[in-house]
């Protein structure tokens, strides 16, 4: 560009000539010059602005052009990634202790069908009847050739099915990939599996979710991907439950019981290895929910941990061991036990008139209820309550199934001075049978207190000391001594030294007003073996009666006890426990005087 | 000379093209490669998921007892007792297999001695 001067000389010399001002001719051209340096810099500022502007629009183009595809495709698994391939299974497996299956999934297709692709609706109606007898003909044929656009015909179909649907050779019915849960050892374990069912439904995939035990309890870890190729280990052992609720069955049967249950746990670990309730249920196809009479007879009901029951003198050894442990008896005190013990108009018995006075362990060995009351006045009420507490008898059992919070214990609403007598001998306070075998694993393990689990556990437990370690090992001598010598004489079992308690209570009413004259709940709660305490069985039926004799006999040590034993015998040797000689009792020092 | 490195960079651009050109397909192929190895793997899992749980419906505590029950003749399989677990002293130790008294011994001593 030709740079104009600023003092051009024509234009000075002429306007000299004339007589005009020539610096004027400078400031005219200065200021022309200022106006063009003043556009040139604005030209370059619109320059950069409308450059800067179009990548701005540029980038906001691409990111809500890139946001639109990705909201719009469909999504993709990532191609090249190695994680790809393990999230598959929908669900995690659950094994037993040793690795062994007990739930999984299948795979298996459901069918529905697109009615505006079909071509002869009516034959499909036909066919389809024909391989599902328990299709509804007259609605199949409404929907099928209504307005419907599409429907759910079934959830799960077997490859036979499937095979026979295909033949059909309809095009409107289609089928959808599922996974199913299956559990293959069928009815075991039934209530600790609870079962499974379809949550949000799609034609591709359908979510898996837990209803019921343990698979509810663990639906979001089951369901995590990142832990889909762990699989679930449990404590319980499959060939133990399979033993132990084979047993209970012949015994519930024999013993013309309504109800069993069953509970085996291990002491130092609080590893629950069977948990059997019947009646039971298959979780492959789990029964809907009773909608009359009473629920807990349902087979869904699991007694084991939501069953709450009074379990009479099962509960006798508690208030002996606090006896023990606040130093107020040893086990040779005499207690008064001259019947009835009469308590405002309330008056307590014993099954039979054991005599007027007898030691504390004769009172565990024969199960009075005056003398077990007599020791509950000593320890009083607010001591008792504290004791119960610490044995966990107020709050419902830790157990990882969502059952389990449904098993709160009945504690009297006034704790009364007669509540805590009779609460000794174990009426007016009720609990699950759960409960039961958590307490008595208390005392098992040396006095430290024992969490039952479902879950396998690494360690065993250091739970609070609830009881000195003399008085755990002294209530096991006298626990033993009911087997050897008291009510529990059938539970016997050679070389496992088994120990334990039987509890007979009568039933409450389900209205109120009182107990039936002829209906129990009979328990035996026991450990094996007394000199090395490591498993508590706990047994329960459900009004049972035996009848070999002249009249019914009802009691637990008629009816549980021997049930127990056979449990005992049959699954002590699978836990691998050798039958032992127990060891002598020393000599004891008797005093003389001379 | 600015014509042979404008030659050169035409000659590196077309190489480098090819090369690119090459690695795509590679790895599209590679990628595909991959995708159906994950299909088989997933296969592979699925089938021996169905096994597992096949093999854990044939073992089926109730299936095996019926089973032991139904074969009763042949095999004799009854539940384990208290009284099969043996003690390690109640193993005898193998009667050692004794020689028998030497009646008619034979001199050897002396033979090498009649020997040249």
């Amino acid at each position: 560009m030709i740079r104009t001067p600023l003092r051009p000389l024509a234009r000075i010399l002429d306007a000299r000539a004339k007589g005009e001002n020539p610096d004027a001719i400078e400031r005219e051209n200065i200021r022309i010059r200022h106006e063009q340096m003043r556009d040139r810099a604005r030209m370059r500022a619109e320059g950069r602005l409308l450059v800067l502007g179009v990548m701005f629009f540029c980038a906001f183009a691409v990111i809500g052009g890139r946001m639109g595809v990705l909201a719009s495709t469909e999504p993709s698994e990532p191609r090249s990634s190695v994680a790809g391939a393990q999230i598959l299974a929908q669900r995690a497996d659950i094994v037993d202790r040793k690795g062994r299956i007990l739930a999984t999934n299948f795979e298996t297709h459901s069918l529905y069908a697109q009615p505006p692709q079909m071509i002869d609706p009516e034959r499909a109606v036909e066919e389809l009847v024909r391989i599902f007898p328990d299709l509804d003909r007259e609605r199949l044929t409404k929907d099928l050739t209504g307005k419907r656009k599409f429907l759910w015909i079934k959830k799960k179909l077997s490859p036979e099915q499937k095979q026979a649907v295909h033949d059909i050779g309809e095009p409107g019915l289609l089928f959808g990939p599922r996974e199913m849960r299956l559990y293959p050892n069928g009815k075991l374990a039934a209530h600790v599996m609870g079962g499974a069912s379809f949550g949000r439904e799609g034609v591709h995939a359908a979510e898996v979710i837990g209803v019921a035990g343990v698979e509810k309890t663990f639906d979001e870890r089951l369901r995590d991907p990142a832990q889909g190729h762990e699989p679930l280990r449990l404590s319980l052992d499959l060939s133990v439950q399979a033993a132990t609720e084979r047993v209970l069955h012949g015994g519930m049967k024999l013993m013309n019981a309504k109800g069993a249950t069953a509970i085996l746990m291990e002491v130092k670990t609080g590893e629950i290895l069977t948990m059997a309730s019947l009646p039971d249920f298959d979780p492959n196809d789990r029964p809907r929910p009773p909608v009359e009479g009473n629920p807990g007879d349902s087979p869904l009901f699991n007694r084991a941990v939501q069953g709450v029951y009074e379990l009479g003198s099962t509960f006798k050894i508690f208030a002996v061991a606090q006896a023990l442990d606040l130093g107020l008896i040893n086990p040779s005190t005499i207690i008064d036990t001259q019947g009835p013990l009469r308590w405002g108009k309330h008056r307590i018995r014993d099954f039979r008139d054991y005599g007027s006075e007898m030691s504390a362990t004769k009172v565990i060995v024969k199960s009075s209820n005056i003398g077990t009351a007599r020791i509950a006045q000593m320890i009083g009420t607010e001591r008792q309550q504290d004791f119960m507490k610490q044995l966990g008898f107020f709050e419902p059992t830790p157990v990882e199934m969502v059952e389990a919070q449904g098993g709160q214990p009945l504690l009297p609403p006034r704790w009364s001075e007669l509540s805590t007598m009779t609460i000794s001998y174990g009426h007016g306070l009720s609990a699950s049978p759960m409960h039961l075998a958590a307490a008595y694993a208390t005392l098992a393990n040396g006095g430290r207190k024992v969490t039952p689990s479902l879950l396998r556990q690494p360690a065993a437990q250091l739970g609070p000391r609830v009881m000195s370690e003399q008085t755990a090992r002294a209530s096991m001598t006298m626990l033993r001594k009911v087997v050897s010598e008291g009510t529990a004489s059938f539970g016997e079992v050679e070389g496992y030294a088994v120990a334990g308690k039987t509890g007979t209570a009568d039933k409450p009413k389900e209205r109120g007003g009182g107990y039936y004259e002829d209906k129990v709940i009979a328990t035996f709660a026991s450990v094996f073996p007394a000199h090395d305490p490591q498993y508590v069985l706990v047994v329960t039926l459900d009004e049972p009666v035996e009848t070999s004799g002249d009249e019914p006999r009802r009691t637990a040590g008629w009816t549980a006890v021997p049930v127990a034993a056979e449990i005992i015998r049959r699954v002590a040797p699978l836990l691998g426990l050798r039958p032992q000689i127990e060891p002598g009792e020393l000599a004891g020092i008797t005093l003389t005087s001379n | 000379m600015r014509s042979l490195f404008y030659v050169l960079t035409a000659l590196a651009v077309i190489g480098l093209a090819f090369w690119a050109y090459r690695e795509n397909y590679r790895t599209q192929a590679a990628l595909s490669k991959a995708e159906q190895l994950q299909h088989e793997i997933a296969r592979t899992r699925q089938r021996l998921r169905v096994l597992n749980a096949e093999w854990a419906y044939l073992n089926r505590p109730e299936r095996l007892m019926e089973l032991a029950e139904l074969n009763f003749d042949k095999l004799g399989l009854l539940p384990l007792q208290p009284y099969q677990f043996g003690r390690i002293d109640q193993v005898a130790y193998p009667p050692k297999d004794e020689l028998l008294p030497i009646l008619n011994p034979i001199e050897v001593s002396g033979m090498e001695a009649d020997q040249p």
